[in-house]
């Protein structure tokens, strides 16, 4: 069975361009999941990763302060101030014991949509 | 070709890198024992434990690291019988594991004296981080604390005791003097004023003969018939290396423990090795890391075939921690007729130093600091490099007289290429400037690529001052830079932020700096703009670039839910504020508590609950208590003399005005204050960064003081004061802290670092020696003007509000993840993993 990759995603629709602070986060909700949401207006770029911090277990990491560190862009958890890369989600403060995972975002008008991976996506309907 | 390391401490550790460097990958199946159950970590800055760090964070290599070099640990295993004919050793568990050679790396333990009830529970040791998991849980229950032994690690012993809040800490000396290896008896009695004022009770000459209790240890005795009623002791007498298994073996051990070993580090057997603090060589116990890590380098060189051997090693020991400077570096004694001794003692300051040169004063040999050790490093290479002494061989105690001293880098200038700098990992000058001629500029960077700076850590300052004076020769322009995004110092900062006029972060970034931020500059960008202009921190462009607990105006707590703390100047508030206080945490479900500052903080808000708090909160009257900015906290007031039979003038009406005239004035660092009524001084206004003390005649004004980690008292600026002149100086003071401190620092730390210390100061604000505090007090004026309560201002906006939710696609739903525990009919945030 061949598939094209981007045929696995759902595209979730979260919230629109206006409703996430310049250069900041929101938090999504998704199904019983939080997404944590940046607008890198400076980068124009958008990003998405789960909303848990990994080192204690916070749902935090959207309200952490976003940045770059040598060009790579990156979160700030709000409580101990580890970072992690919003582009793949690994720990930029030598822990390589966590990670973010991260999440394809597009923006269609003004509406930001996170994309799900399908199989993802079913493995929590099933759930 | 098997090699068994049995010890998995830092030398261990240290041999194992070593010898997986220098092996190619494949040639030797090494294995690894370790009693511990943690991977090895950094045992010398285990104190730092107490100071927030954890396991994880004093971890050496995580147990991947051996995995990936193919080494297999053991760990929780210790090694119980070596069998010397099948060349074999015995685990705990069970494991029979041949080796080809073996290496001894089982470090030492604390010695304890032969005292009746050291067995009582309330006994500590201090070596591990069980010893110290163990004293932490004890500690709560725990008044008055000693410690036996006042060496080197029986100081940070009872350093932690303090850290762990027994202020009524004992030190039991059996010798006449403190750190006898390290110190003579003025360097001694030096610095035994200095751990009074630090509130430790020293006692020398003092010999412990029973430690008295049921179970548990509630006292002990001495050979002079006093007695100590205390209940918790920490037994820091010396190591006793760990030569049980070897000696058990049959290998040579010392009359005084120690496994005997040659140059080679060689025991009795050829193909058994012991290395760090379990080896006696040439009749001495190193008790350091930086000769061990020799050590692991010697046998590590010769088993890949190279050839090395250990002829010793330098006891230069700098004492850390203790809040009190103390260093002894070559040989910090010599005898009449050895060479010459120079000393020089500052009772007030409470400093001493002490510097021994060879008899024609050519050379420096060794020599103590006490209370001032700035220059250790300096001194201990110009020991170690036979650095030639000036002709006044006090200059390099008390620095050229012709004040043109330009202070330690200069002096690193000075050393040839081949000093050693870091003698932990053995690392030159030389090697050390070459990496950052080749771009590795920072000292992390510095640490990364050489581990420099990573052992002891007594190099990093030096390491810091060869960055430096290497990039200066290279015309390299070099400040105190922010963060990769800002070549400038804070200081500088600040100056051209008011300069150029710049409202956001985005336009000082535009302008100054360079990326896109991060979490050390938004921050503190976001400080400056504030103490400039004072305006609103949530201001479009500046919200994000708040700190997180800024940019939702309240703290945030375990679980992500956030504390409420209105404003109660001077700590004074009307009955039926306090039931507004009581109704709203009622409504919000908030946990209540009246705070070390004399007001009262309610925990456990929802994010999208706070405004509706704050509404309520505002309605009545309250104002935000910045309790989560880097601004005014409290200005503590005692009840002064509207009502107390001492009191000599309103202290609570002082304390309101002065309160209401700084809050929300944003600084580098939080800032509080206090005024009392009289000079019993109740509102504990010498711990404040600004205190007020009434006198018959006014006002006397303290500064710079601190409670925290390292508490600190506050000294006299000015006596006598008038109320307006009183606050004047606050004015002048307060805005040279903002215009100069650096970044998170606090009056204290500015202060003790500041040259001239409080008599410059003093001349800065009374006596208006830079001409500045006519701009000073204006600057003020305009920050006060412009003051608004930003909770009222988010309040009155729904575009302020709409940030105040958890989930952006469900406005009002709370965080399903937020949970609470009861607890004495009240909540807690639950305990987080
Ligand atoms: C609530 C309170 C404890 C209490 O229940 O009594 C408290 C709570 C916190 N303190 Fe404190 N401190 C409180 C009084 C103090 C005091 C006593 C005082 O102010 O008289 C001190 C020592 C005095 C001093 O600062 O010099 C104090 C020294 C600290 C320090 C160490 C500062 C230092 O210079 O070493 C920190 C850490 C920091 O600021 O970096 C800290 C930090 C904290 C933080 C903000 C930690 C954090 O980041 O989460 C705590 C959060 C509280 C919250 O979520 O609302 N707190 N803290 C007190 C609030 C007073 C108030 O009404 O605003
Ligand atoms: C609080 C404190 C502060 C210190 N401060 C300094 C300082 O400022 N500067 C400085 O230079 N030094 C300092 N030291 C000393 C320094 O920590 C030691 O010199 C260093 O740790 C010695 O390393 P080591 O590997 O020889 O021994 P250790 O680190 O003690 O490691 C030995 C390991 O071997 C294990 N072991 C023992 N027997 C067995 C067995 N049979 N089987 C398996 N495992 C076994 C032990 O459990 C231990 O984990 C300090 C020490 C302490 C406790
Ligand atoms: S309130 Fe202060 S002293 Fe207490 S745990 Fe928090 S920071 Fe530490
Ligand atoms: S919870 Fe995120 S860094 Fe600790």
């Amino acid at each position: 069975m061949s598939v094209n990759s981007t045929q696995q995603i759902t595209w979730f629709m979260a919230c629109t361009t206006a409703d996430v602070p310049e250069n900041g986060g929101v938090c999504v909700k998704y199904q019983e999941d939080q997404i944590a949401l940046f607008n890198f207006s400076r980068r124009g770029e958008w990003y998405a990763t789960q909303n848990l911090c990994p080192h204690r277990q916070q749902m935090a990491i959207s309200r952490g302060m976003i940045g770059s560190q040598g060009g790579e862009p990156k979160v700030a958890c709000p409580f101990h101030k580890k970072t992690f890369s919003l582009e793949d989600g690994r720990c930029l403060s030598g822990d390589d014991t966590c990670s973010l995972k991260v999440y394809p975002v597009k923006v269609e008008g003004n509406h930001v949509y996170i994309g799900i991976s399908d199989d993802e996506a079913l493995s929590e309907v099933l759930a | 070709m098997r090699i068994v390391v049995i010890g998995n401490g830092m030398v261990g550790y240290k041999f194992c890198e070593k010898l997986t460097a220098k092996l190619p990958a494949g040639a030797a199946d090494v294995v690894v024992f370790g009693e511990e159950i943690h991977p090895a970590y950094d045992r010398v800055h285990l104190s730092e434990f107490f100071s927030g760090k954890n396991a994880a964070d004093l971890c050496l290599a995580g147990t991947s690291w051996y995995g990936e070099k193919g080494i297999a640990l053991h760990l929780g295993d210790p090694v119980q019988r070596i069998d010397l004919v099948n060349k074999t050793v015995h685990s705990y568990k069970g494991l029979a594991v041949p080796f080809d050679y073996l290496v001894l790396a089982t470090g030492s333990a604390a010695f304890v004296p032969p005292i009746p009830g050291v067995e009582k529970e309330g006994v500590f040791l201090y070596r591990t981080i069980e010893d110290l998991e163990m004293m932490t849980a004890y500690a709560p229950k725990a008044r008055r604390a000693a410690v036996i032994g006042g060496g080197l690690l029986g100081l940070e012993a009872a350093k932690a005791l303090l850290d762990l809040g027994i202020a009524d800490t004992h030190v039991i000396e059996f010798a006449p003097r403190l750190m006898p290896r390290q110190i003579d008896e003025a360097g001694s009695d030096m610095l035994k004023d200095r751990l009074q004022q630090l509130g430790l009770t020293i006692h020398t000459n003092k010999n412990t003969v029973a430690i008295t209790g049921e179970e548990c240890i509630n006292g002990m005795q001495f050979a002079d018939h006093s007695v100590l009623d205390v209940d918790m002791l920490v037994i820091s007498a010396g190591i006793k290396p760990r030569d049980e298994l070897a000696a058990h073996a049959g290998l040579q051990t010392g009359p005084r423990g120690g496994i005997v070993v040659n140059d080679k580090l060689q025991t009795s057997h050829p193909f058994v090795f012991a290395i760090g603090e379990c080896a006696l060589h040439n009749d001495f116990i190193y008790g350091l890391v930086a000769p061990g890590y020799e050590m692991a380098e010697v046998v590590a060189t010769n088993l890949a075939g190279g050839d090395k051997s250990f002829t010793g090693f330098d006891m230069s020991t700098k004492l850390k921690l203790i809040g009190v400077d103390v260093a002894s570096f070559g040989a910090p004694f010599i005898g009449p007729g050895q060479g010459r001794t120079l000393v020089w003692q500052d009772t007030i300051k409470g400093v001493y130093k002490r510097i021994n040169t060879t008899p024609d004063g050519k050379y420096l040999l060794g020599g103590i600091l006490v209370g001032d050790a700035a220059e250790y490093n300096m001194l201990l290479q110009t020991v170690k490099n036979k650095v030639v002494l000036p002709p006044d061989a006090s200059e390099v105690l008390l620095g050229a007289r012709g004040g043109q001293h330009s202070g330690a880098g200069s002096g690193v200038a000075s050393l040839p290429d081949d000093a050693l700098i870091c003698s932990c990992e053995g690392i030159t000058k030389g090697a050390i400037a070459g990496l950052v001629q080749e771009g590795c500029e920072t000292l992390d960077g510095i640490k990364k690529s050489c581990k420099a700076g990573t052992g002891c850590g007594g190099c990093v300052p030096m390491v810091k001052d060869i960055i430096e004076d290497t990039l200066k020769a290279q015309g390299k322009l070099l400040r105190k830079m922010v963060c990769e995004h800002f070549a400038y110092s804070r200081q500088e900062l600040y100056d051209l932020i008011k300069m150029k006029k710049l409202y956001s972060y985005d336009e000082v970034l535009d302008e100054l700096g360079k990326g896109d931020g991060c979490e050390v500059c938004k921050p503190l960008v976001s400080s400056v703009l504030a103490s400039l202009w004072n305006d609103l921190v949530l201001a479009k462009g500046n919200d994000t670039a708040q700190d997180s607990n800024d940019r939702f105006l309240a703290n945030i707590q375990k679980g992500g839910t956030y504390s409420v703390v209105p404003r109660i100047p001077g700590g004074e508030i009307t009955p039926d504020k306090l039931m507004v206080i009581a109704s709203v945490a009622k409504k919000y479900n908030l946990y209540t508590k009246i705070t070390g500052g004399q007001r009262i903080d309610m925990f456990g808000a929802h994010v999208s609950d706070l405004p509706l708090i704050w509404e309520e909160l505002v309605a009545a009257g309250f104002e935000s208590g910045h309790a989560y900015g880097k601004a005014l906290r409290t200005v503590k007031s005692c009840v002064g003399s509207t009502w107390c039979r001492f009191g000599l003038h309103d202290s609570v009406s002082f304390a309101i005005k002065v309160e209401e005239r700084y809050r929300g004035l944003r600084a580098p660092h939080k800032f509080k204050s206090a005024v009392s009524g009289c000079i019993r001084e109740c509102a504990e206004a010498q711990s404040k960064d600004f205190g007020i003390i009434a006198t018959e005649k006014g006002w006397n004004l303290y500064v710079c003081g601190n409670g925290g980690s390292k508490p600190q008292h506050a000294l006299l600026l000015a006596a006598d004061l008038d109320s307006e002149t009183c606050i004047k100086y606050i004015d002048r003071f307060l805005m040279f802290y903002i215009k100069t401190a650096d970044p998170l620092t606090r009056t204290a730390t500015w202060l003790n670092k500041m040259e001239g210390g409080i008599d410059y100061l003093r001349n800065v604000v009374v006596h208006d020696s830079l001409g500045m505090a006519e701009a000073f007090e204006a600057e003020m004026q305009q920050l006060v003007n412009n003051y608004k309560c930003e909770w009222k201002e988010v309040v009155d906006s729904p575009e302020l509000r709409k940030r105040f939710n958890h989930f952006v696609n469900a406005p009002g739903e709370k965080d399903p993840q937020v949970q609470f525990d009861g607890m004495r009919d009240q909540k807690r945030a639950r305990e987080w993993k």
